[in-house]
């Protein structure tokens, strides 16, 4: 089967070359069989890749451990749902998930753009096999995923116990799409430039995928912030680790170009803008994958070694330079069409929406690559922390929360005072009752989580304003009733409300990130069973230790040879609040050296945090159970000394052994607990963001369309006329 | 002043603001940096008040709690990561939150200051490599290329 593989991947990069080759010819001597063929090529490279992905998912679900990969990442005892989610924790394998979606998401651009724009698609399904051709020969070069190793051994290493957390199945694919499809508007852009076809038709036919690629990407963010904040232990979602903050910067800049997009459709303005925030996206989706891969912020984040580097850089290198050469040698046909009336409007709303998401874009940039930077002008390798991110990104991301409340309210072109009048007095109003309210509530006078507070319900005002007026209004004409009228609102204009729906999403989100982060409570815990201690206003009592053993009996699933937790009872003012079972658990090694019991739970201990979820607060708790006291350890030294290593059946024995002592004479554990308010609301949040990019996302009704395309044409006709 | 004036004054002043804030975004970003440093160059160079980041595995063995706090030693990555090279171990008295992936032999990256002649960590400081970075080197795996 590894060779079935191989071969898939030797053809992948045949296919790729051809494909550059026949799509390039056919947009030169604009003969159209020549472009088909490159574009039925993409198809072809879907088929390929999905061959091979098969093959891999075949090999992990089925234990062949002479794979290398499945080797490293997984084994037996690996229960079945997170073998099926190994694939992608390797390099390899993760680097063949990216061209596997890559070719997914191009075979479906294409074949919806078959038949138009055939110069610009021609281009576009070149570069796009261009980076297909790229994944696929780091894969044949340097990370091979279908290398194999004879005779196989007879059990893997498994998969780092980490690793083993439900979203694990899907945020690495969702960050993927996100990032392959960043590039689809990327070829386009490409593709439209080097044609000299700069009207809006590219920037249409590939808006739909632009919003995919922020909707993938954002919904990938926030899967990983719940890992993070449910597995990993520490009780944060979000640390301005580099690897967050390379998804996070092509999901800003994404975000800036769907907004000035609008502007572009409408007006005709900011074209070099949009043409440079697309091509600045998909290389940043480029740059997130680099980071990940290359290990090239050693310091922070060795990931292995750094083989990739070297080609990654080349590529980004040529992208860079591409972009400026083409938009600058294009940039007489980039003209704006008008000219922005006037300071008060929308677009110029819009227009400092995208200045401060490129903004904090270009902080979390010089932060993230600070260490490079400063080697290079100092000499010394030295970063900046988590304190200097929040300096500059909570007064960026309160100004942004702002404008998301201004601009559906705002006019377009020039705003009048009875036009301002007539659209802010209730969300001003709305954000100064918030704070009369918080400050007569005795809410503690943090400044900039208040301030977050009350502009997140200057948004959320501002747009309940504008679905009411729109569904009264509709209501009124179509004497729908006001439920009937709303839905029917959204219905006919999906990308416009779709929009409004996540302002409100974004504006709860960041209600929870402020409310969390400012008014938390943690502490560290040492506690014995049966004592108690104050944490702020809570006690928090040790009731009993729990243990149990074999994977069978894991209560999370995730295959730990022994778990050992506490019940904890939270209360506060003597009224009980919730029973917490924070676990930590212990998994096999696989390592000899550990010995015949010690290496059953000689793994990585991971943490399965408990936590008590509540729309207003969230209390969370991880333990830290100490096996490290002299009972303990005399039993896996006894069972190493006794029991061969080649008889896990009866270390298993030694380590039930262990649990009984364990439960027997409990020894303090250290506990990690927190209550943060409002936490619950950056998943909503995140919730109803994605709710409302698919409301936006969706296909119109036929006739909208056709309205649409009439418009559209029209325009044409419009600017034929004039030129 | 004429429209045109008028524009190229704003873009002028609106770049002016550009240039000024990445300024002292770029300035804050050196003089807030704490310099990253193996523990041998930190046992040569550092000085007290000062913060560093320190980077480097622990040293097996060497980690003990008392209450709330942790004692380990951190020593230079193998393979002279970080251009330091050479032995020397630092260590660090700690409390805070401590990561999963916290184990003896691991990488992580505590920011310490010196106080005295020891080192102190900076109270919830301690990072571990993220695990979610798929490949830990193995010893026992074989060489793929």
């Amino acid at each position: 089967m590894a060779a079935l593989g191989r071969t898939c991947l030797l053809l992948a990069l045949a296919v790729c070359v051809y494909g550059i080759g026949a799509s390039l010819y056919g947009a030169r001597t604009g003969m159209a069989q020549w472009s088909d063929s490159g574009r039925r090529a993409v198809y072809a490279l879907a088929v390929v890749l999905t061959v091979a992905f098969g093959v891999l998912e075949g090999a992990f679900l089925g234990n062949r451990f002479a794979f290398n990969t499945v080797f490293d990442t997984s084994s037996a005892t690996t229960p079945l749902f997170y073998r099926a989610a190994a694939v992608w924790s390797s390099q390899e394998g993760s680097l063949l998930l990216w061209a596997w979606l890559l070719s997914l998401w191009s075979s479906l651009v294409l074949f919806l753009t078959r038949g138009r724009m055939r110069e610009v698609a021609a281009y576009a399904t070149a570069i796009l096999l261009g980076f297909g051709g790229f994944f696929v020969s780091l894969m044949i070069f340097y990370a091979n995923p279908f290398q194999t190793t004879s005779p196989a051994p007879a059990e893997g290493m498994g998969l780092d116990p980490l690793l083993r957390f439900p979203t694990m199945m899907i945020h690495p694919p969702m960050l993927y799409s996100g990032y392959t499809l960043c590039t689809i508007p990327l070829a386009f852009g490409m593709g439209a430039l080097l044609a000299r076809r700069l009207d809006a038709e590219w920037i249409r036919a590939t808006r739909r995928f632009a919003l995919a690629a922020w909707l993938f990407l954002g919904v990938g963010i926030v899967l990983g912030a719940r890992w993070s904040y449910s597995e990993l232990g520490w009780g944060g979602y979000w640390g301005w680790d580099a690897v967050e903050n390379a998804s996070l910067m092509p999901w800003l800049t994404a975000t800036a170009f769907l907004h000035s997009l609008m502007i572009q459709e409408k007006r005709g303005m900011l074209k070099v803008w949009n043409t440079s925030l697309v091509l600045a996206t998909g290389t940043l989706a480029i740059m997130g994958t680099f980071l990940v891969r290359s290990g090239v912020l050693s310091s922070i984040h060795a990931f292995g070694g750094a083989t990739l580097g070297v080609p990654f850089v080349v590529l980004i290198a040529v992208l860079i330079a591409g972009s400026i050469y083409l938009v600058v040698s294009r940039r007489e046909m980039l003209r704006s069409e008008n000219r922005i009336d006037s300071l008060l409007s929308r677009e110029s709303m819009f227009l400092l929406n995208n200045l401060v998401l490129v903004g904090l874009c270009f902080v979390i940039f010089w932060g993230t690559y600070f260490p490079l930077i400063s080697e290079a002008f100092t000499g010394h390798e030295a970063s900046v922390g988590a304190p200097w991110f929040d300096r500059y990104t909570v007064p960026l991301a309160l100004v942004l929360v702002l404008l998301s409340g201004i601009g559906p309210a705002i006019a377009w072109r020039r705003a009048t005072a009875a036009n301002a009048v007539r659209n802010f007095t209730f969300p001003v109003a709305a954000a100064l009752a918030t704070l009369v309210v918080l400050l007569g509530a005795g809410v503690e006078r943090k400044a900039l989580a208040i301030a977050m507070f009350c502009c997140a319900a200057f948004a959320i005002a501002s747009v309940a304003q504008e679905l009411w007026r729109g569904t009264r209004a509709r209501g009124s004409i179509a004497r729908e009733a006001p439920p009937l009228a709303l839905v029917a609102l959204i219905r006919r204009n999906r990308r416009r409300y779709g929009g409004y729906v996540v302002h409100v999403g974004m504006a709860a989100l960041f209600i929870g990130v402020a409310a969390s982060s400012s008014f938390q409570h943690q502490s560290e815990l040492n506690l014995s069973p049966g004592h108690s201690t104050r944490v702020g206003a809570y006690r928090v009592a040790y009731v009993r230790p729990t243990a149990t053993v074999t994977p069978a009996y894991d209560s999370a699933h995730t295959g730990a040879t022994l778990t050992l937790g506490a019940v904890l009872r939270v209360s506060r003012g003597g009224r009980y609040v919730a029973t917490l079972r924070p676990s930590e658990g212990f998994y096999d090694s696989g390592e000899p050296s550990q010995g015949s019991v010690g290496h059953l739970i000689g793994g990585q201990p991971v943490s399965h945090v408990s936590i008590d979820g509540g729309l207003t607060r969230d209390v969370w708790s991880a333990i830290a159970p100490d096996i490290s006291t002299p009972h303990l350890q005399h039993v896996i030294e006894v069972g190493n000394r006794t029991i061969p290593f080649v008889r896990p059946d009866e270390g298993m024995i030694a380590v039930a052994v262990m649990a009984r002592e364990y439960m027997r004479n409990p020894p303090p554990a250290q506990f990690h607990f927190e209550v943060s308010p409002l936490v619950m609301w950056i998943w909503i949040g995140g919730a109803i963001v994605f709710g409302g990019g698919l409301i936006a996302l969706w296909p119109a009704p036929a006739t909208v369309r056709r309205r649409a395309r009439a418009l559209a044409r029209a325009r044409t006709a419009h600017g034929l006329a004039r030129a | 002043m004429s429209p045109g004036h008028k524009r190229q004054a704003r873009l002028v002043v609106a770049l002016g603001a550009a240039v000024t804030l990445a300024g002292a975004l770029i300035y804050t970003s050196f003089s807030a940096a704490s310099p990253a440093l193996s523990p041998s160059q930190l046992l040569r160079q550092a000085r007290p008040g000062q913060q560093y980041q320190l980077t480097g595995t622990v040293v097996p063995h060497s980690v003990t709690r008392t209450g709330e706090v942790l004692r380990f030693a951190i020593a230079d990555r193998a393979g002279g990561g970080g251009g330091g090279g050479g032995g020397g171990a630092v260590s660090v008295t700690y409390s805070g939150i401590v990561p999963d992936p916290f184990r003896e032999g691991r990488e992580v990256i505590v920011t310490v200051q010196k106080q005295g002649s020891a080192f102190v960590g900076e109270r919830n400081s301690l990072i571990t490599k993220c695990p979610s970075k798929y490949t830990v080197a193995r010893p026992s795996a074989a060489p793929k290329y």
